[in-house]
C-alpha cells in the first residue's frame, strides 16, 4: 500500500490521475476525489447536497468512465462540485452511489482545469498483491 | 517517458515514412510532416505510435498522417488525418476528438495598429463583459429546446437567421456553416442539456479571442482578395467549438462504439480508437449526431463574431459596417467528412478524420467559395498567445497528398502539468504585457498552461508545411490583446 489515494500525472494535450483503492469501491472513490481534486481544491468543496448515482455498463473499464463522466454532466449541467463518494454496491457491471458536495462557487473554488472528460486511452484496472490501481486520462 | 525507438525512413526534408512493417497491423504506412529537429522533438513522446496505430483501422487508405504539430492524444494523436473508404471503412469518434468542430474563425476590419492600442483595455473588458467565458460559462439570453433543434440542422444560418450576422458570413464558412445529414433524433437529451445553457460561450482552456496586428505579408495579391491589405492592419480571431454539447456527443457515441466493436470483430491496439462501420446504423447515427455538434459550434462562433463587431461598434463608435468587419474565413480543426479523393488514380469516397487538422482544398475546388476560388481554400493556423498566427491557403499537393489537409497550430510540446510548474511563480500577463500583448482571463492558473514555452514554434510548423507544398503562407499576425476562457 502507497498510503496515496491518488495521484496526478503527466500527459501532453490533457491530464490524467492515477487511483488507488484496497478494493474495487475504494478504488472508485478515490479516482471520483481525483477528479474533483483536478478541477479544484476538494477541501474546500463542503457536504450540503446529496446525489444519487446510477450505472450499469458492460465491463469494469467502462464502468469506470461512466462513473466519472456522470460525475462531470452533473457538474456541468447542474454545477455541483463532489468531495465525497460513498460506493454502495459494486460490481462488475453495476454501481450504485451516494455523492456528497456543494454547488460551484466561483468565490469559494478556484478553479483549476476545466475537466470535459474521462476517457478510455490506455485505461487498466490492475490488482497486485495489496492494493488496486488504475491510471485514467481525461479530456480538458 | 521513454524514446520512441520505432523505424522511420526519410523521404525528403519534409517527409518522414512509419513503414508498415514497423507493426504486424497496420494496413497503411505513417507519413510525418517534419523537419529533421522537429522530428527529434516528437520522438521524445509515444506520439508515432498513435500514428502507427491508427493505421490499423480498417478501410483506411494511403497512410496515416501526422502533421508538423501533432503531438500525444489518446487513441488518435492531435495533429493527424486519416481518410477511411465508405465502402469497407470505419468512422472513429475518437478521430474527430470530443470537441467536435473546434476551430477558428478570422475577421479583418479596416483598424490599425495605432488606432486599437490606445483602447486596447476597453476593448478586452468590454469583450470580456459581452461574450462569457471560462469554465462553466453560460449566456445570459437562453435558447430554447425547439431553437436548439432548429440550429442543430441549420447551424450558423440559424444564428444569421436571427440577426446575428450577414449572408455574406456563411459564403466564407467551411461547408457554409452548416453540414448537411444532422439528425437531432440521434442526440441524447443530455448531450441537449449539457449544450443548450452554453451556446454562446467561448469556454475555457485554450479557447480565445485574439485583437491581431499584420506584421508580415507573404503575397500582397492573395492576402488583397482576403481583406489583408497592409501592415499594421487589425484582425480579430475567435477559437472555440462545441462546448459540452460535443462531448457529451463524443462520450455517447464512443459507449456505442465500443460495444460495435465487439458486434464488428474489429481489433484494436488501444481502445479509445473505437469505431464502426460508415455504413453500419451505429456509423450513421454517430455522422448524423456528429453533424449537429459541428452545426452547434457554426452557430457558436457565429454568435460570438456578432457580438465581437458589436462591441467594436461601441468602442470606436461606428457601426462595424464602416469597421469593414468582414470574416475572413471560418475553419473546423476537428472533424470527419464525407468527400471525394482520387486515390491510386481513382475517385474514391471517403470519410475524412481531421484531429487537430485543417481542411486545406486548393484554386478551383467545387468547395472552395467564389471569392477564393483562384487563390484557393484560406486555412487558418493560430500559434500561442505569446507568439504568432498564421494566414495560409489550401493547394494542389495537398489535395493530392494529404487528402486536403494541413496542420492546425502549434501543438504542444509541455504538459499542462509541467508548463504550470516550470511557469511557477512567474507572472505570464506581465510578462506578455512587456512585449505589449494584453491578457484578461478569467483563470490565472490556465494561463501558465497555455503559455508560449508549452508549445512549439508555430513559425517553424509552418515552415515545414509551406515548404513541403501542402498550403502556402500568406500573410502573419501578432497578438496585441487575447480573452482567455
Amino acid at each position: 500500500m502507497t498510503g496515496k489515494n491518488f495521484e496526478i500525472i503527466n500527459h501532453t494535450a490533457d491530464v490524467g490521475i492515477i487511483a488507488y483503492g484496497s478494493d474495487m469501491r475504494q478504488l472508485f472513490s478515490n479516482a471520483a476525489l481525483a477528479l474533483f481534486s483536478l478541477i479544484t481544491d476538494h477541501g474546500s468543496i463542503i457536504e450540503k447536497i446529496r446525489r444519487d448515482v446510477q450505472i450499469i455498463s458492460k465491463d469494469s473499464d467502462s464502468l469506470l468512465v461512466e462513473w466519472l463522466n456522470e460525475l462531470i454532466y452533473l457538474f456541468d449541467t447542474e454545477g455541483v462540485l463532489f468531495s465525497r463518494f460513498d460506493i454502495k454496491n459494486l460490481s462488475n457491471n453495476k454501481l450504485i452511489a451516494t455523492c456528497w458536495g456543494e454547488s460551484f462557487n466561483p468565490l469559494k473554488h478556484k478553479i483549476r482545469i476545466e475537466v470535459k472528460a474521462a476517457t478510455y486511452h490506455m485505461l487498466k484496472i490492475n490488482k497486485d498483491d495489496s492494493q488496486y490501481s488504475v491510471q485514467i486520462i481525461f479530456d480538458v | 517517458m521513454p524514446q520512441w525507438q520505432g523505424q522511420l525512413i526519410k523521404i525528403d526534408d519534409y517527409r518522414w515514412e512509419i513503414p508498415r512493417s514497423y507493426k504486424q497491423g497496420m494496413r497503411v504506412p505513417g507519413l510525418i510532416y517534419a523537419d529533421e529537429a522537429m522530428l527529434k522533438s516528437i520522438q521524445e513522446e509515444q506520439t508515432l505510435e498513435q500514428v502507427a496505430n491508427v493505421a490499423f483501422l480498417p478501410g483506411i487508405v494511403k497512410s496515416s498522417f501526422a502533421m508538423p504539430d501533432i503531438h500525444w492524444g489518446y487513441g488518435f494523436p492531435i495533429g493527424g488525418v486519416a481518410a477511411m473508404s465508405v465502402k469497407d471503412g470505419v468512422v472513429s469518434p475518437g478521430g474527430v476528438g470530443y470537441d467536435i468542430n473546434c476551430g477558428v474563425r478570422l475577421l479583418r476590419t479596416n483598424l490599425s495598429e495605432a488606432e486599437v492600442r490606445p483602447k486596447i483595455n476597453q476593448l478586452l473588458n468590454e469583450l470580456f463583459a459581452s461574450i462569457p467565458s471560462g469554465l462553466g460559462s453560460e449566456r445570459k439570453t437562453k435558447v430554447s429546446r425547439k431553437d436548439m433543434n432548429e440550429l442543430m440542422i441549420e447551424g450558423a444560418k440559424w444564428s444569421v437567421g436571427h440577426g446575428f450576422g450577414t449572408e455574406d458570413d456563411l459564403d466564407v464558412t467551411e461547408e457554409g456553416g452548416c453540414m448537411e445529414g444532422a439528425d437531432p433524433s440521434k442526440v441524447s437529451d443530455r448531450a441537449i442539456k449539457r449544450g443548450m445553457p452554453q451556446i454562446g460561450t467561448l469556454g475555457s482552456g485554450n479557447h480565445f479571442i485574439e485583437i491581431q496586428v499584420v506584421k508580415e505579408i507573404f503575397n500582397h495579391h492573395i492576402a488583397n482578395i482576403m481583406g489583408i491589405n497592409e501592415l499594421g492592419q487589425v484582425l480579430v480571431l475567435i477559437h472555440t467549438g462545441s462546448r459540452g454539447f460535443g462531448h457529451q456527443i463524443c462520450t455517447d457515441h464512443l459507449r456505442v462504439m465500443g460495444e460495435a466493436v465487439l458486434k464488428y470483430g474489429i481489433k484494436l491496439p488501444d481502445r479509445q480508437l473505437a469505431c464502426t462501420p460508415i455504413e453500419s446504423k451505429e456509423g450513421k447515427d454517430y455522422l448524423a449526431a456528429m453533424a449537429c455538434a459541428a452545426n452547434y459550434a457554426w452557430c457558436n462562433r457565429q454568435y460570438i463574431a456578432h457580438w465581437v463587431r458589436e462591441t467594436f461598434s461601441k468602442v470606436f463608435g461606428r457601426h462595424y459596417t464602416e469597421l469593414g468587419m468582414q470574416q475572413i474565413y471560418d475553419v473546423a480543426h476537428n472533424i470527419a467528412k464525407i468527400e471525394e479523393h482520387v486515390v491510386d488514380g481513382r475517385k474514391l469516397k471517403v470519410c475524412v478524420h481531421r484531429k487537430g487538422a485543417t481542411r486545406a482544398f486548393p484554386p478551383n475546388h467545387k468547395d472552395v467559395p467564389q471569392k477564393y476560388k483562384e487563390v484557393g481554400q484560406p486555412v487558418l493556423i493560430p500559434g500561442d498567445m505569446g507568439r504568432c498566427s498564421f494566414i495560409a491557403t489550401g493547394t494542389q499537393r495537398a489535395m493530392e497528398e494529404s487528402f486536403g489537409s494541413t496542420c492546425h497550430g502549434a501543438g504542444r510540446v509541455m504538459s499542462r502539468g509541467a508548463a504550470m510548474r516550470s511557469l511557477k511563480g512567474k507572472d505570464i500577463a506581465q510578462e506578455l504585457q512587456s512585449r505589449g500583448i494584453i491578457i484578461k482571463t478569467g483563470s490565472i492558473s490556465s494561463l501558465a498552461e497555455e503559455a508560449s514555452q508549452a508549445y512549439k514554434d508555430i513559425t517553424e510548423v509552418i515552415d515545414v508545411v509551406h515548404q513541403a507544398g501542402i498550403s502556402r503562407k500568406i500573410a502573419m499576425a501578432v497578438p496585441i490583446g487575447v480573452i482567455k476562457g
